[in-house]
């Protein structure tokens, strides 16, 4: 019997062993982005709208001169649980940009100024001539970038995620993203047109640092600082990703009240009704 | 088990109905007046929990239907439309991808409750059979609609598992084609992965009636592994098992819904949200997690047709599963060496889960192959021979004896305590 358990105890510890033992092998080279505290983050987390009319600033000034954000309107930036701007403010923004419409009664493509209903006008008709003017790197859409971006948790932070809620890999990425560019390190081959940055997996990456210090002025007298705006364009762009984030937390909340008291009730009335089992032995009557 | 029906219809409409059809008798056979054994613990809820999961994937899934739309270049950007635009799109969304992972892991959680009380010996061969054959539709629906938003890992993802079928001598090239309708996975591939990704669960469904039919001429099997000899032994399906079986959906649905709405991407892949793109391959190309411990079986076979066999071979041995566990007794309660290779096999597929999912090179590598072997060893080789050499435990003389002199595991209790006073030795 006890020859027995320790042969199970012993498959059980060299299986261990082995998978334990992997992860020593395996290359690891970019180091993890640091995590940041954002207003969106857990069971309660709401968007600081502040920070996201902040975040599409910087977005409007500055990225949008290179990466489209096709998926969202106008529209959407008055729309609760995101930046909520005004619809006036809204109507005045999306009057400035010219969308392509038609064919008119003439048979006619024709250009107008967007209303609120249109998508945000992309900086490139199409992906060839976004290649053609950036060097052959194409720079991405912003619309579901920030749920698209991650990094690997490894063992055992993955199963911690679960409980802690930990779902924003993506945003901590694109503000390390645009803290990461150095000068590479010694004996580093950079490629032609590539930019070193201690992030970017490979380190290589076609897009030159995009913003500094001081580059966009904020009105509400937050500092311009590269650290505020990386922060606030993630901010942006996870909004973008996940418009409904706060109806989802919202609901999620009410759900789980609803659930858990609902198991509850249903748990006692079981346990009433069990207590009343034909031929219950005398121990449960 | 099943026994005759004792409906009396109250109306004088279901009378005359029931004399037509006799439905509400077989409802009522089988799901009020079926005896089911008292001693159930509540791993026995997930058959109830899994027919849940199946409603709501269909119910879910018939309404994203009517906003998907699907065409290579669209299906996308539809599925971003559900996402924003659509009314609570977001949830139906949500709970269905979320929704499938839920479907497997009760799925797993009722296929190991299986091996380690012997549900599958005599006589419930076929039941378990059934099981096998629900598992392997799960698997295939799963797949099919994992493609459909048309995300970077739906598309390489469906690559790499239809370039399986390239690995059949002769005709492995040709029939690939003809999965894909054409010569690389693209749109005639996802207009049929769409099609038979909305058949299949119908398939299941279908399928499910006749599990559900065979447990019920079979009689349920119980943590002591004894059939049920007097009416003591069992108490009705109504109220006693709904009433659990209610509790546990309700309970599982916590878990669930705690995915759905605090962590619903943590199960899916980032990659999946940036569009298909042929020309561009995904720097690890990583299957859903619930077929990571058959992808890690796949890929420690360094020949391509004989890892796809090892694969496929994975899940059709556990059809076998009832023969080659030749012990007479069922539940691993009383088969104290069966008990301890029973949760080696659950931390062994657990280990070729998370290797699939690392990149097959170095380690990772020798280690899946170890694993892999343990993975057939335990089923060709541990379990014909425990049946031959354990010495088992005596068994209880009646599931009412059992609970009477262990009142704790009646209702409720995870873990049957074995007996040792006064059992019937096998």
């Amino acid at each position: 019997m006890t020859k027995q358990r320790s042969l199970a105890a012993l498959v059980f510890a060299g299986a261990f062993a082995i998978v334990a033992s992997a992860p020593a092998l395996a290359a690891e080279e970019t180091p993890h982005p640091p995590r940041q505290s954002w207003s969106f983050a857990g069971p309660f987390g709401t968007f600081d709208r502040a920070q996201l009319q902040r975040g599409f600033k910087v977005y409007h000034e500055v990225c949008a001169a290179c990466h489209s954000m096709h998926l969202l309107s106008f529209r959407n930036l008055s729309e609760p649980g995101g930046p909520e701007f005004t619809k006036a403010q809204v109507a005045a923004l999306a009057a400035q940009a010219k969308v392509q419409d038609g064919p008119n009664d003439a048979g006619e493509m024709f250009e107008r100024a967007a209303r609120p209903a249109d998508r945000f006008p992309s900086p490139f008709p199409n992906d060839n001539a976004a290649r053609a003017a950036n060097g052959g790197a194409l720079p991405p859409d912003f619309s579901v970038l920030a749920k698209a971006r991650s990094y690997e948790r490894g063992f055992p932070w993955f199963i911690f995620d679960i409980f802690t809620q930990y779902q924003e890999q993506g945003v901590d990425y694109i503000v390390a993203l645009l803290h990461g560019y150095e000068e590479p390190p010694q004996g580093f081959a950079l490629p032609e047109g590539a930019n070193y940055n201690k992030f970017f997996p490979g380190h290589a990456l076609g897009m030159p640092k995009p913003i500094e210090d001081g580059r966009v002025e904020y009105t509400d007298g937050t500092p311009g600082t590269l650290d505020n705006y990386s922060k606030d364009v993630a901010a942006f762009m996870m909004w973008a990703a996940e418009p409904h984030l706060e109806a989802r937390k919202r609901i999620g909340f009410q759900t789980m009240i609803f659930l858990l008291v609902f198991a509850g009730l249903l748990y006692f009335a079981k346990k009433k009704v069990w207590s009343t089992a034909p031929h219950a032995p005398e121990q449960h009557a | 088990m099943s026994g005759h029906s004792t409906y009396q219809p109250q109306s004088r409409f279901m009378q005359w109905f029931e004399s037509r059809l006799p439905i509400g008798g077989l409802v009522h056979s089988s799901f009020v007046a079926y005896p089911t054994p008292r001693n159930l613990n509540y791993w026995w809820t997930f058959g109830a929990i899994l027919s849940f999961m199946l409603g709501v994937q269909i119910v879910t899934g018939i309404i994203l239907v009517m906003h998907y739309t699907p065409h290579v270049d669209m299906a996308f950007n539809s599925v971003e439309h559900i996402m924003r635009d659509v009314n609570y799109g977001w949830l139906l969304r949500y709970l269905h991808s979320n929704g499938a992972s839920m479907f497997f892991v009760a799925v797993y959680i009722h296929m190991f409750r299986g091996l380690y009380y012997g549900s599958y010996k005599a006589p419930r061969e076929v039941l378990w059979i059934l099981g096998v054959i629900i598992y392997l539709l799960m698997m295939a629906t799963g797949f099919l609609g994992y493609t459909l938003p048309w995300g970077q890992m739906s598309f390489w993802g469906a690559t790499v598992i239809t370039n399986f079928f390239s690995a059949i001598p002769l005709v492995g090239e040709s029939i690939t084609t003809w999965l894909w309708g054409g010569y690389a996975v693209g749109n005639p591939t996802l207009n049929r992965f769409f099609s038979l990704h909305y058949l299949l669960p119908f398939v299941i469904a279908g399928v499910v009636v006749l599990h559900v039919w065979a447990l019920h001429v079979a009689g349920q099997n119980n943590p002591t592994g004894v059939e049920p000899k007097s009416d003591r032994d069992t108490v009705p399906f109504t109220p006693y098992a709904t009433m659990k079986d209610a509790f546990m959906v309700v309970a599982f649905c916590v878990v669930f819904a705690w995915f759905v709405f605090y962590v619903p991407n943590y199960l899916g892949h980032a990659d999946n949200y940036i569009q298909a793109n042929p020309g561009v391959t995904p720097a690890h190309i990583v299957p859903e997690w619930y077929y990571l411990p058959f992808y890690a079986i796949l890929r420690s076979i360094p020949n391509k047709l004989a890892g796809v066999i090892a694969m496929f071979g994975s899940i059709a041995i556990l059809a076998f599963v009832p023969w080659l566990d030749t012990s007479k007794v069922r539940s691993a309660n009383y088969r104290p060496l069966y008990r301890q290779f029973f949760w080696v096999f659950v931390v062994v597929c657990i280990l070729l889960g998370w290797l699939g999912s690392k990149p097959a090179e170095g380690g990772y590598v020798i280690g899946a192959r170890i694993l892999t072997a343990y993975y057939f060893i335990h089923f060709l080789i541990i379990l014909p021979l425990l049946g031959l050499l354990e010495k088992t435990k005596p068994l209880p003389q009646s599931i009412y004896d059992s609970v009477l002199k262990h009142p704790t595991s009646a209702g409720g209790k995870l873990e049957g305590e074995p007996v040792t006073a006064s059992g019937r030795k096998s």
